[in-house]
């Protein structure tokens, strides 16, 4: 064990920096949080500095036009970005963190071609169409249907969860293209360029207000049988390559905010006066603790990846004990609002300081809620921690489904 | 950077465990169970003669030279063996007081009262194994004294709650021979917490190990019990509360060795309180999966319960850790 960074971790680190310190100043103003064509615009424009600085794909493979950066420095990357409040990933999500890595290890040569440059570039936007009405947890049972028609593949059906749908590009969707019980055997990878004719978006508002998610009705979109990903019915295994891409720097950006917000909630305990209360210290204590903690297991698993070049079980409980952490640092920042974080707009405050950090709070509990729950239920993700860390038996399956 | 285990501290680690479970298996430490002599000193002189109490002595003085980072690999295989005893108080002493580093002498800590945050005119002050011990350190925050435990007033406790740490009330304490400063003493107090939490992660692993072994052949309803989801997500939580205090301990004693990576305190601390916490709610839930069972004295796994609670006593409480952390604002 060594928590100490190699020279080279050291170095990569200070260029990173010096380099944030140039651009960030020069970026133009965030634009309003419901004008997606502004965001798209705006986070195009910082990946295409990222890609210009030779930082675009950090963690993709050479092959795929990456810098193949090992599992360490790609911690780095994220931290390095975080800490400088550089922009976060945003509309290039999708493509940079998902299609993007699905392309490069299984797409063929044409499609690495045709597609990871715009990628990298922040030209082109991708958007997501795995889950469905029917099929959230229980994704092998998606139910989109794709038709062989000649060179083209007739599909109908209906997606949800679809991140920055308005202003993608194209959608890596998975369709059933097996019989309907086929379930994991009888689906596929296809690439939907989301001009297409009968795609019919609806935007999604959340809990929270936000509008970044939006379902998608597909009414016989016709998709070339060249977007096809891997071979017919092997999409599921297309799928699940991609997350072997994961080094355990998942929740990095995530991570660092919840530390500065719990900064944040003792700055605002201590103007407040409940930082009198011990009770109030202690649970701030606690928390410190926690998010320590996180930090440690963080690059515990970042140094399993970087041995072993897979990632390890060690994500899962992350994302376990992390999302409720974050759950419980967002209870405890609103609860020293009192009455004011029953509301976003802060009112004047009495002390006659700076504006109260209401917006912030009040958004990031309502936004804490969704953690538990996307990228695999807490629910879900106990039952993998316990089938396949510990080896306990599945459940018998329910009569007409199964696992 | 590389926050993994080195090939040796798994071999060290490994080592450890088989020197437990062959020279102190627990169906032998529980014949000593509700005794006042919990130690076996052929098996302390077996854990001395394995390097454990000298292993960051320096080799010149004939210790293993090791970090506290390593001392904390170890001392999660004592507390997963459920070894009773001051482990950790003669891991401190050793290069320090005579017998200690090779495991001939066992050696006991007592905080002084009013060193944590509450202190108490109606509570007396408690100690271990005090009839087992060579030599008794008395820590507070001035510095450490060691007293002869022959010399001390004091009252045993019978029913101790670890039917394997025996316990005596003291009236008073006297003030002994110096020792060590306030820097030494701060030095007790911390690589103190950072063992004692690396055994409370030992118990949290051993305890979840106990809970999922039963659930897999314990049947019940046609099944085996740990295919319910109810219990599967109680055994889900053991899991994930180990590894988090594992990494925090392993961050924590590493913080030490390494003081340029971080604040030591700080992350000693955290380990302390996230791993109290991990072997208390563990046993507690391992005791559960078990059913009825699990509240027969037979089953062991209320030892790990009751243990948890004794070290969660030691070199500050969950609270204490809490507030010290807060402190660091």
């Amino acid at each position: 064990m060594d928590l100490r960074p190699t020279p080279s971790e050291a170095a990569f680190r200070t260029e990173l920096r010096q380099w944030l310190a140039a651009v960030l100043p020069t970026l133009p103003p965030k634009p309003p949080a419901h004008d997606w064509p502004a965001r798209r615009a705006y986070d195009t424009g910082w990946q295409r500095m990222l890609f210009d600085a030779g930082y675009a794909g950090v963690d993709w493979p050479a092959e795929g036009g990456g810098r193949d950066a090992s599992p360490v420095e790609q911690l780095i990357f994220k931290e390095e970005l975080e800490r400088a409040h550089a922009p976060y990933v945003g509309v290039n999500f999708v493509g940079l963190l998902h299609a993007g890595p699905t392309i490069v290890a299984e797409g063929n040569a044409d499609q690495r071609a045709r597609y990871l440059p715009p990628i990298l570039r922040g030209d082109e936007v991708w958007c997501q169409g795995f889950s469905e009405p029917d099929a959230g947890s229980d994704l092998a049972s998606l139910r989109t249907r794709a038709v062989r028609d000649g060179d083209e593949y007739v599909v109908t059906g209906s997606k949800i969860w679809t991140s920055h749908a308005e202003v993608a590009d194209y959608c890596e969707l998975l369709v059933r293209t097996g019989p309907d019980d086929s379930r994991h055997k009888g689906i596929t990878w296809l690439i939907m360029p989301m001009d297409a004719p009968g795609i019919e978006i609806r935007p999604l508002e959340t809990i929270a207000g936000s509008t970044e998610f939006a379902e998608l009705y597909l009414d016989e979109v016709r998709i070339p049988a060249a977007n096809r990903v891997g071979g017919e019915n092997d999409g599921w295994r297309v799928t699940m390559v991609t997350l072997s891409f994961e080094r355990g720097t998942a929740f990095v950006g995530d991570l660092l905010e919840a530390i500065e917000l719990l900064d944040q909630a003792v700055a605002l305990a201590r103007r407040t006066g409940a930082w009198d209360d011990p009770g109030v210290r202690r649970q701030a204590g606690h928390l410190r603790a926690e998010l320590d903690a996180l930090w440690a297991l963080t690059r515990r698993n970042v140094s399993q990846a970087a041995r072993t070049g897979v990632p390890g079980i060690g994500g899962t409980v992350f994302k376990l004990a992390y999302t409720e952490t974050r759950q419980r640092l967002g209870e405890f920042s609103l609860g020293l609002l009192g009455r004011c974080g029953l509301a976003a707009t802060a009112p004047e405050p009495l002390d006659g300081g700076g504006p109260l950090p209401t917006a912030t709070m009040v958004e990031d509990w309502l936004r804490g809620i969704s953690l538990t729950i996307a990228a695999g239920t807490s629910q879900v993700q106990r039952n993998i921690v316990a089938e396949r860390i510990l080896g306990l038996p599945k459940e018998p399956p329910a009569a007409g489904g199964g696992r | 950077m590389d926050f993994e285990l080195s090939d040796d501290q798994r071999d060290l680690a490994e080592a450890i465990r088989r020197l437990c479970q062959g020279r102190l298996p627990l169906a032998e430490l529980r014949r000593r169970e509700r005794t006042v002599h919990a130690v076996d000193r052929d098996g302390w002189a077996a854990l001395g003669g394995a390097g454990v109490f000298a292993m960051t002595v320096p080799e010149a003085d004939g210790g293993l030279g090791l970090g506290l980072a390593d001392a904390a690999v170890i001392f999660e295989e004592l507390g997963a063996g459920l070894v009773p005893g001051p482990l950790v108080a003669t891991f401190l002493a050793a290069g320090r007081i005579d017998g200690a580093a090779d495991g001939s002498a066992v050696v006991g800590v007592v905080e002084r009262p009013g060193t944590a945050d509450r202190s108490s005119d109606v509570l007396p002050t408690v100690v271990e194994h005090l009839d087992d011990l060579d030599v008794l350190v008395v820590l507070d925050g001035s510095g450490l004294a060691v007293v002869d435990p022959t010399s001390v007033e004091a009252t045993p406790l019978d029913g101790s709650l670890d039917p394997l740490t025996p316990l005596w009330a003291l009236s008073r304490l006297p003030a002994g021979e110096p020792l060590g400063g306030p820097t030494e003493a701060a030095r007790w107090s911390r690589d103190g917490a950072a063992l004692t939490a690396a055994i409370q992660v030992g118990l949290a692993r051993w305890a979840c190990d106990r809970a999922v072994d039963y659930a897999k052949e314990r049947h019940q309803f046609g099944r085996p019990i740990g295919s319910f989801q109810a219990i599967k997500h109680l055994c889900a939580d053991m899991v994930v509360r180990t590894e988090v205090a594992r990494a925090a301990v392993h961050a924590g004693a590493l913080t030490v060795d390494q003081p340029d990576v971080g604040d030591a305190q700080r992350a000693v601390a955290g380990a302390k309180l996230l791993a109290d916490e991990a072997a208390l709610a563990n046993s507690r839930t391992a005791i559960q999966v078990h059913g009825g069972m699990g509240f027969t004295w037979e089953v062991p796994v209320h030892l790990a319960a009751k243990r948890a609670r004794v070290h969660a006593s030691q070199f500050g409480t969950v609270d204490d850790q809490a507030s010290a952390l807060a402190g660091g604002f």
